[in-house]
């Protein structure tokens, strides 16, 4: 059932402005993206490119950060994480510690996360590199620096195949009133449960998750770049989608 | 009050086509400006911040490593590490000239050219504090106009 009445508009994020939409509930029709970059400065853009794309992002600096994020970095299967809702992983080739090109093998390898399309960014142009990505699985592959229009093609991919959700095993929510919440409170841990009614609950912001040091952490502080508080996190809908979905 | 901020965006405009024709941007500045709009009005300002105190860290690791004070042999790797990175921030930013250089840095770095590093280093740090006087100067003009009342102009580049 639609939430909000079923208007199906794209809201752009200056209107949700108005709006004062803090952190929105799961949004079956909000596409999830995580983006893996080890610099700093691509980190934020990428992170508004995809925002200015109607994606939530969650922005890790590391394989290993978002292998954590998927849940998938230690060998007992979490039963927590296959309710993650990712869309499109996104990552950039060259990281210290994990290659873009490993963290591809692992999702591939994942039960819970094989179907997620993997995008992979590399600022050098090497053929024998792409293929062997494409080779391992990935959707895509993009020359840095990363413009708009790259990202709106992938974006326009995504949005003809986003059941995929049904790849992370992810039922749909009740209806609820709450959608417009203000200034919700931080979010809950990573967990989803479907089984509850969760729209009221703020969707993921796992952000908060990571503050914590951790032993690979020789970074900066800068390790997690969502959608920051300052900024809405708006409910999109997209165009593309039908209303009837929900 | 419009004369001023017609005089002031057409400052602006000559100023911002001129950083282009020189060579400090390039059209991945122009991606930027198009991430930029009413609900992030500093977007471009903050990833150039950023872009900069990346310079700052990514140099001094440099310096680090070409330091041979002490008999200390240099770890050419170390510098082409730090290169890379540089590299690749100032290209996401449209930093034209700062990448130039990275790229030959990089080679040098490949090659294992001691006094071609550190040249390159001088130089890079050079050009990195030149766009940031110059951007500066940029955001400054954008400032004006707002303050006097007008809109920054969409600049075209050719």
């Amino acid at each position: 059932m639609a939430r909000d009445g079923g208007v199906s508009c794209l809201l752009r994020s200056s209107e949700m402005m108005n709006v004062g939409i803090e952190s929105p509930p799961l949004d079956l029709d909000e596409v999830h993206v995580l983006a893996v970059d080890d610099s700093l400065v691509d980190r934020i853009v990428i992170e508004r490119l995809l925002r200015v794309t109607s994606c939530k992002v969650t922005a890790v600096d590391s394989g290993w950060r978002a292998l954590e994020f998927l849940g998938l970095d230690n060998e007992k299967a979490s039963a927590e994480f296959d309710r993650l809702k990712v869309d499109l992983i996104i990552t950039d080739y060259c990281m210290p510690g994990m290659t873009g090109y490993e963290l591809l093998k692992k999702i591939k390898e994942s039960s819970n996360f094989r179907e997620v399309p993997v995008v992979i960014m590399s600022s050098e142009n090497v053929l024998t590199r792409i293929d062997r990505c494409l080779e391992e699985g990935a959707e895509d592959f993009l020359l840095k620096p990363v413009k708009l229009a790259d990202v709106k093609r992938i974006r326009s991919h995504l949005s003809k195949d986003v059941k995929l959700s049904n790849g992370n095993k992810r039922k749909l929510p009740e209806d609820s009133d709450s959608v417009q919440t203000p200034l919700l409170p931080p979010p809950p841990p990573l967990t989803i449960s479907t089984e509850s009614s969760l729209d009221s609950s703020p969707p993921l912001s796992p952000v908060e998750m990571f503050s914590s040091p951790s032993p690979i952490d020789d970074e900066d502080d800068d390790v997690l770049l969502t959608s920051s508080p300052e900024e809405e996190s708006p409910v999109r809908r997209q165009k593309m989608r039908s209303p009837g979905l929900d | 009050m419009d004369a001023l901020v017609a005089q002031l965006q057409r400052q602006f405009r000559d100023y911002t086509v001129s950083l282009y024709q020189l060579g400090f941007l390039d059209d991945q500045f122009t991606e930027l400006k198009k991430l930029q709009d009413d609900d992030s009005p500093e977007f471009v300002a903050e990833v150039l911040s950023l872009f900069f105190e990346d310079c700052v860290k990514l140099i001094g690791n440099m310096a680090r490593a070409l330091d041979q004070t002490g008999g200390s042999t240099v770890d050419f790797s170390l510098v082409g590490s730090s290169v890379h990175q540089l590299k690749g921030s100032s290209s996401s930013v449209g930093a034209k000239r700062v990448k130039g250089l990275c790229v030959t840095f990089k080679e040098y770095c490949e090659a294992q050219n001691y006094e071609g590093c550190v040249r390159c280093l001088q130089q890079v740090d050079i050009e990195y504090k030149t766009l940031k006087t110059k951007l500066q100067d940029m955001f400054n003009l954008e400032k004006q106009i707002i303050q006097a009342g007008g809109k920054v102009p969409q600049v075209s580049i050719n």
